[in-house]
């Protein structure tokens, strides 16, 4: 398989949001605007990169046995070092987001590239897919976060582009799962021509 | 009257998969049959309870005092995941045909963010029943843990019974599937606001 390939795939082919169905928590309770969405992207790729990373390295050596608790205590390592990082960098961020940090330990995503890929495949490899993959999360939740908060708030990255508010039930929960519903209605009609 | 306040709160107003979003992979994944739906609240309902009676115990006795507050999320995930699996032998000897009934959905619950979730936001959130803002107690921490996953259970059931329906229409091609679940589940939310400002 060629790399450019590897990149590749997450985004559309093995979307993570779209296609795969993965993750589904954070994409919908974080994405109440795109810079949310794009912040829980970016720390889910961190996540995933450095884990794949990881867990592609003590694959070999990892009994079969007890290989799916490795793989979560290596993936708890990197969260809580993401925690520290974003508590000392991006205070305002990770207040935001919330649990939802901390819960990146049983996103399925990540445990799932580590069972599927990373842990047959090499170093170089794995770390590719894991950015693929995450920059394809990262993009299906910058996406969703950015229709949520054109229709809720009128606004798009913070720049408002209508004066009072928008419809705020988009920015409630109901709106979570209409426009990830909605969005998915249409990955459907144009990548697989349905 | 507040163990009144916290069941209403956590079952209705702050229902767990309709307001709060976690739990979603197995409320879509296991809904499309009213048996199965059942089967996987009652194993949820017993693991979240459970989990959060050891982590809430965990944090105070033995990371609190040491000041280890940080290794929550490492700590926690272990406690949840040995758990199940005890949870499993214990069962497989004691009631095979609970055992059998629960079936696969038992593994899958390590990796159910709910119970995750419940057990970090017990011991990291302050919380407002009808007073002001505290710190559960080990016995508001059950009964919250309790009727959360009843909460869970109940939007399990209602979005099972309401599948089981949309299975017999005729949906166009591209919404086939988990896109028109999400859409039903967007209204079955907005129902869900309805008890928004019941309770603080």
């Amino acid at each position: 398989m060629s790399k450019i390939k590897l990149l590749t795939d997450g985004f559309v082919k093995n979307n993570p949001t779209f296609v795969l169905l993965l993750g589904m928590c954070p994409t919908l309770a974080t994405t109440t605007s795109a810079v949310n969405g794009l912040g829980m992207g970016l720390a889910t790729l961190f996540v995933l990169v450095l884990s794949n990373i990881v867990i592609s390295l003590v694959a070999p050596v990892t009994p079969d046995k007890v290989h799916i608790p490795v793989y979560i205590v290596i993936i708890a390592s990197f969260v809580t070092l993401l925690q520290f990082l974003m508590q000392a960098y991006t205070p305002a961020m990770y207040e935001t987001l919330g649990l939802f940090i901390p819960l990146i330990v049983v996103n399925c995503i990540v445990l799932g590239r580590a069972e599927a890929f990373a842990s047959k495949n090499g170093v170089w490899a794995s770390t590719l897919d894991g950015i693929g993959v995450g920059l394809g999360f990262t993009l299906s939740l910058t996406v969703l976060g950015a229709v949520r908060e054109i229709l809720g708030s009128g606004s798009l990255f913070g720049w408002k582009f209508i004066t009072g508010d928008g419809m705020l039930a988009f920015i409630m929960a109901p709106g979570a799962f209409l426009c990830l519903g909605y969005l998915m209605v249409l990955f459907n009609k144009i990548a697989k021509k349905q | 009257m507040e163990y009144f306040l916290i069941i209403i709160s956590a079952i209705f107003v702050n229902n767990i998969v309709l307001a709060q979003f976690l739990g979603i992979c197995p409320f879509l994944g296991v809904s499309s049959k009213l048996s199965t739906a059942t089967g996987m609240s009652g194993a949820v309902c017993f693991v979240i309870t459970l989990a959060t009676l050891v982590t809430f115990l965990l944090n105070k006795y033995l990371l609190i005092p040491f000041e280890l507050e940080f290794l929550q999320t490492i700590a926690f995930i272990l406690v949840i995941a040995a758990l199940v699996q005890m949870v499993e032998i214990v069962l497989k000897k004691i009631s095979p045909s609970l055992y059998a009934a629960l079936g696969i959905f038992l593994p899958l619950i390590t990796t159910n963010c709910a119970v995750l979730g419940v057990a970090l936001n017990v011991v990291t959130k302050q919380f407002t029943f009808g007073e002001a803002a505290h710190w559960l107690n080990l016995g508001e921490s059950m009964v919250y843990a309790f009727a959360t996953s009843l909460g869970y259970g109940l939007a399990m059931v209602i979005f099972a019974g309401l599948r089981e329906h949309l299975a017999m229409n005729d949906v166009p091609k591209a919404f086939k599937g988990v896109p028109i679940a999400l859409i039903t589940v967007g209204i079955l939310a907005m129902a869900f606001m309805g008890f928004s400002g019941m309770v603080k």
